[in-house]
């Protein structure tokens, strides 16, 4: 994991921020400046008060300090947080494009997850680390480099103190782990998530409570937890003994630099102005480093979110391949010559050859998990042939523009993703200069009409997310709709009545049927009733296409 | 805002605080702890300034010898209290949090509503006590250290010129009320003006990501990255604007430090206060300034604990927990006696309107007597299985256990009756035994092995070098899926309830493991009542009867032999099944 506390990738990819990061690196050296004349002033002021006066520059020149830092401390918060947002946006888009441009074959599975929760939320994770740490970043830098100068300036012999013990912070911190501080706080966050396996009880509630265990958990939940209340002092315990070394650190080196500057004073070799100036700086040399160790652990979680953001929106795309010009137009046969698809773990296809003709229907069937929807991943172009190829028209399919190649397929998934949009946006996916007429026509070609009839808003009732939930079954009739509208030569159907209780199934049927009808079909079926209207029969199993042959049922094996 | 709404609104806090009641004095020692450090630190530098200030007058070594002692106890005691503090706070929040936790979950095991499923939702209760945590380590102890050295820091100006502290007093006011109030009302107007736009666009996340195969093959994708892109750009705008507002609050800190140790100087010069003491009311004023503002992030803390307070405040609220403690469940007797269970009509409606997930079910299930329901996915098998586990109530009809109403029973003793495997089983982040011994703690070795063989994990946990005693990992994370499906499998056999309920006891594993599985299961049950939920028709020969549902209605029953014969779903489902899995095909019958 990446552990630096600027990642240098991200001036590279979000040039916007560049400029906002620079103002904010000069707003740094502006605090630190400001930080010194503050002291400056203060030690005037409070020197001429010894005497009993009131030096009036000084006051107003505190003053001016005071209001100048407060601009910064705003312009500083402004600054960070628009890069917070900048980049924010920014790595959103990359993210969610990175989506777009590798396929839907790269997004599938769990880091669909990951892409969701980090383009969503995730990223906001970053809003700490902006405003909250990297302000501090930098003025652990400009700061104590400020002071020292100023303080060299007013007197050498404290400065030289201060330049001998500064290096004393980070070099103590490293020797006890801000990194390890870190990771124990990290730890601390995770086993407090867990909260003693509190989680996982509650997530089991069902299964107790079908054993009739639920009651008698509730002491185990709090023996637990209390076990987890131990362990975590136990960490703590460690962790806040680092931070008071620090702080110890700290304190004497201040004492270090008072002493003899106390004791000069005394003898009479010192104005009370400088040394003043001297108490009032020191402390400040100090801080910042300490303030931005603190703060590392709480911009963790940011600064994770930034290096999972950068590495996966970075990430090459495959290869893109050749644009072939051709492009088969009207009907075309389709081919799998000698097609093997290898995932990670598992072989979906091997060695697969198969002619697809014009206005075919097939069916294909083999249980679950065998390769028949790899078959039609291949021809929507989410999954490429790991060995041989597929063509269309005698093109092969990685040299066709995928765009127009897909605007001659209709697909009708296993299960048809709803978007948080309207039903009639949902079924105009794709097709949105749709006419109303065409509309409604494939509305009730996909028998949705009753299922519109039922909804508030009828075709404009918002769906998904944060909308209206459809049953699998009505869900299923969507993704069919949507395959109507197209009016696509070649269609895909995966398993189109599954989750259709009979009475539906019937209806859906003959949808199917009329859809299929005059077109390039081939549908993964698990029903009898989708076999009986189709060209052949395939059967997939384990990797491998067999054409089925039907035989009477007296002369079954 | 007047008193009586921060008062009521407070109402969550008050709920969830009256749970630190026991911890009350470590928590006031902590609070204590954390003022005396902050004190300890403002006493440094004031006492500091007073050392340098009257060693410019040239005395006497020894009238110093009292501050430079207290300079070097008070920079070493700032350290030490800040740790016993800290280690102080969280020791006391942590103990509550264990009786937040226990509260939380006693309530959900006795309440009968669902608890959380969804992994977001849960995440959420976690993430909500932990609120509580924050509540107390963040903003109270932090409040009540500040408001104490504020107070203290006025009283001790006071004594030496009570102008300078009244101005110290209205700065201090400033700080610690008027700018958290402020902080606190921005915070809330971000957040809301913010989650809306924010909710969208993960929203538009989940359907680029999730919904990006039905994006690709529609042609949609360009178009929904551009409508997702000018929401992010939206949002970014927005918070620019908010923060730029919010940081104001910060800036006006800054001001009011040095504008009241401006007026301190000016009013104390004014009343000829003595000028050592002049400088030492200047850096005082400057610590306790800064101190005061820590208000203001804990007011910004607060409000974003609010949501996840009140949601912990609802689930603690008295009325809504039973009060009564949770108690053991009644030991297992030895043998659980199987009830004669009866379906009569039973209808079932999640929703008023809603299709009915059962229609009018009957279902006569005598002792020793094994059934299976199977029909396709949505027919309303999983709620035949929740009605008879009483965790579904019968919108009309009724379901019986010898004679007795479902509901009847107490919910401790309805386990021993009805159960097993149900939908959803959990697997425990605990050893394969703990486990296994959930349904029936009392078993002995022999049994353990004897349910994993039927279930056919035996083999499995013979491999693993800690045997019974492997540890499961998050939510069964280490198994697979076959083997997770399995261990839940063993443990309902193990359980051995009256009326044993398995919801699709070999779903995760292929035909041939599932085929192997469901018969050694079989066989281990033969002489017990058992309710077989399954949309696989292999190996349902030996069982009594068959029903199955569609739509929530019983289309078809009998014995797998007759309903083979029969023309229907289920010899339709059995002939492509057939092929699907052995490659051969009969379209006539």
């Amino acid at each position: 994991m990446n552990r630096r506390p600027f990642d240098p990738r991200l001036l590279r990819r979000v040039p916007a921020a560049r400029r906002d990061l620079a103002l904010l690196a000069l707003l740094g050296v502006l605090a630190a400046g400001l930080v010194v004349a503050q002291a400056t002033a203060l030690a005037v002021l409070l020197a001429t008060a010894f005497t009993g006066q009131l030096d009036r520059a000084a006051l107003v020149g505190l003053l001016a300090t005071v209001a100048a830092r407060s601009l910064v401390v705003w312009a500083q918060g402004a600054v960070s947080a628009r890069v917070a947002a900048t980049v924010k946006a920014a790595l959103r888009a990359d993210l969610l494009g990175a989506v777009a441009q590798h396929g839907p074959g790269w997004v599938a599975g769990q880091r669909a997850g990951q892409l969701a929760t980090l383009a969503g939320r995730g990223l906001d994770a970053l809003d700490a680390y902006f405003t909250g740490y990297l302000p501090q970043l930098v003025l652990s830098v400009t700061v104590p480099v400020a002071v020292l100068g100023r303080v060299l300036f007013a007197d050498w012999s404290s400065a030289l103190i201060i330049a001998l013990t500064l290096p004393l912070i980070p070099i103590f911190g490293a020797l006890l782990g801000w990194q390890a501080q870190a990771a124990t706080e990290r730890q601390w966050r995770r086993l407090s998530l867990l909260g003693g396996h509190f989680l996982d009880m509650v997530a089991g509630l069902p299964t107790l409570r079908a054993f009739g265990r639920a009651r008698a958990q509730t002491d185990a939940v709090r023996r637990m937890a209390d076990g987890h209340r131990i362990a975590t002092m136990k960490t703590l315990r460690i962790a806040f003994l680092s931070a008071l070394v620090l702080e110890l650190v700290a304190t004497l080196s201040v004492a270090l630099v008072a002493v003899p500057v106390g004791i000069r004073l005394l003898g009479g070799g010192l104005a009370l102005q400088t040394a003043l100036l001297v108490l009032l700086l020191t402390p400040e040399a100090y801080l910042p480093l300490r303030a931005a160790g603190s703060r590392f652990h709480a911009s963790m979680e940011g600064l994770t979110a930034l290096d999972e953001a950068l590495t996966l929106s970075g990430s090459a795309p495959p290869a893109p391949a050749g644009r072939a010009s051709a492009q088969p137009d009207g009907p075309a046969e389709i081919r799998f010559e000698s097609v093997t698809v290898a995932y990670e773990r598992t072989t979906a296809l091997r060695d697969v050859t198969l002619t697809i003709r014009p206005g075919e229907r097939i069916a294909i069937i083999g249980p679950s998990g065998a390769g028949k929807s790899t078959l039609l991943n291949l021809l929507l172009g989410f999954v490429r042939p790991t060995d041989g190829r597929v063509t269309v028209g005698g093109i092969d399919l990685t040299e066709i523009d995928l765009d127009s190649w897909r605007r001659q397929v209709a697909w009708v998934p296993q299960r048809a993703h709803l978007f948080a949009a309207s039903l009639a946006d949902n079924i105009r996916l794709g097709t949105t200069d749709a006419t109303p007429a065409a509309l409604s026509a494939a509305v009730h070609a996909a028998a949705l009409d009753e299922v519109v009839a039922t909804l508030p808003d009828g075709l404009d009732t918002l769906l998904g997310e944060r909308g209206y939930g459809l049953s699998s079954g009505q869900r299923q009739r969507v993704a069919l709709a949507r395959a109507f509208l197209r009016d696509a030569p070649v269609v895909l159907l995966d398993e189109p009545t599954a989750r259709l209780d009979a009475a539906a199934e019937a209806v859906v049927l003959s949808a199917t049927r009329s859809l299929v009808a005059s077109r390039t079909a081939l549908l993964v079926a698990h029903r009898p009733a989708l076999l009986t209207d189709v060209d052949r029969i395939l059967r997939v199993e384990d990797g491998r296409v067999t054409e089925l042959t039907p035989v009477p049922a007296g002369e079954r094996p | 805002m007047s008193e009586r709404i921060v008062w009521r609104r407070a109402m969550n806090e008050r709920i969830v605080l009256r749970l630190a009641r026991p911890y009350l004095r470590r928590l006031i020692g902590a609070g204590l702890l954390a003022a005396a450090t902050e004190f300890a630190g403002l006493a440094l530098m004031a006492t500091a300034t007073w050392l340098l200030m009257t060693a410019a007058g040239q005395p006497p070594l020894d009238r110093l010898t009292v501050a430079i002692v207290a300079v070097r106890a008070l920079a070493v005691s700032r350290g030490v209290l800040r740790y016993t503090e800290r280690l102080a706070g969280h020791d006391a929040v942590l103990r509550l949090i264990t009786d937040v936790r226990a509260r939380v979950f006693a309530t959900l095991a006795t309440r009968r509503g669902d608890p959380p499923r969804s992994g977001d939702a849960l995440s959420r209760l976690v993430s909500d006590v932990d609120a509580v945590q924050d509540l107390l380590l963040r903003v109270l102890v932090p409040a009540a250290a500040a408001g104490l050295v504020s107070v203290l820091a006025v009283g001790l100006t006071a004594l030496v010129s009570l102008p300078a502290a009244l101005a110290l007093a209205v700065g201090l006011l400033v700080a610690a009320v008027a700018l958290p109030a402020l902080a606190t009302a921005l915070t809330r107007r971000a957040g809301a003006e913010v989650a809306p736009l924010r909710g969208a666009l993960a929203t538009d996340a989940v359907d680029l990501t999730h919904g990006a195969a039905d994006l690709a093959a529609f042609g949609a994708t360009s178009d929904a990255l551009a409508a997702a892109g000018r929401r992010a750009r939206r949002l970014a705008r927005l918070e620019r604007r908010l923060a730029a507002l919010g940081f104001a609050v910060d800036a006006a800190g800054v001001l009011v430090a040095g504008l009241t140790a401006g007026a301190v100087v000016y009013v104390a010069l004014g009343a000829d206060v003595d000028g050592v003491l002049v400088g030492v009311l200047a850096v005082g004023t400057l610590a306790a300034v800064e101190i005061a503002l820590a208000l203001v992030g804990a007011a910004r803390q607060w409000t974003g604990l609010r949501s996840g307070l009140a949601r912990v405040a609802h689930l603690l609220a008295p009325g809504d927990a039973s009060s009564e403690t949770p108690r053991d469940s009644v030991s297992a007797p030895a043998v659980a006696p199987a009830p004669s269970v009866r379906f009569e009509a039973v209808t079932v409606r999640y929703r008023v309107g809603a299709a009915a997930a059962l229609d009018g079910v009957d279902l006569e299930l005598p002792p020793g007597r094994r059934v299976a329901v199977v029909g396709p996915s949505g027919a309303g098998k999983s709620t035949l299985a929740a009605v008879l586990t009483g965790a579904v109530s019968p919108t009309a009809g009724r379901v019986t256990l010898n004679g007795r109403d479902v509901s009847a029973y107490p919910s401790q003793e309805l386990p021993y009756l009805v159960g097993g495997l149900l939908a959803e089983a959990y697997v425990f982040h605990a050893t394969v035994r703990d486990n296994m011994l959930l349904g029936s703690p009392n078993a002995d070795e022999d049994a353990l092995l004897t349910a994993a063989t039927a279930a056919g994990l035996a083999d499995w946990v013979r491999a693993q070098p800690d045997g019974w005693d492997t540890v499961v990992g998050e939510e069964g994370g280490q198994l697979s899926g076959g083997q997770r499906q399995r261990l839940a499998l063993a443990r309902a056999l193990l359980a051995a309830p009256g009326v044993l309920v398995l919801d699709e006891p070999t779903e995760g594993l292929d035909p041939t493991a599932a085929d192997q599985v469901l018969a050694s299961a079989l066989a281990a049950t033969v002489g017990h009542s058992v309710l077989l939920i399954t949309h696989r028709l292999s190996g349902l020969a030996e069982l009594d009867e068959i029903v199955v549902l569609d739509a929530g209605r019983v289309v078809q029953r009998g014995r797998h032999a007759a309903l083979v014969a029969t023309p229907g779903w289920y010899r339709e489902q059995w002939v492509l099944q057939q092929a699907a899995e052995h490659g051969y095909l009969a379209l006539s019958g």
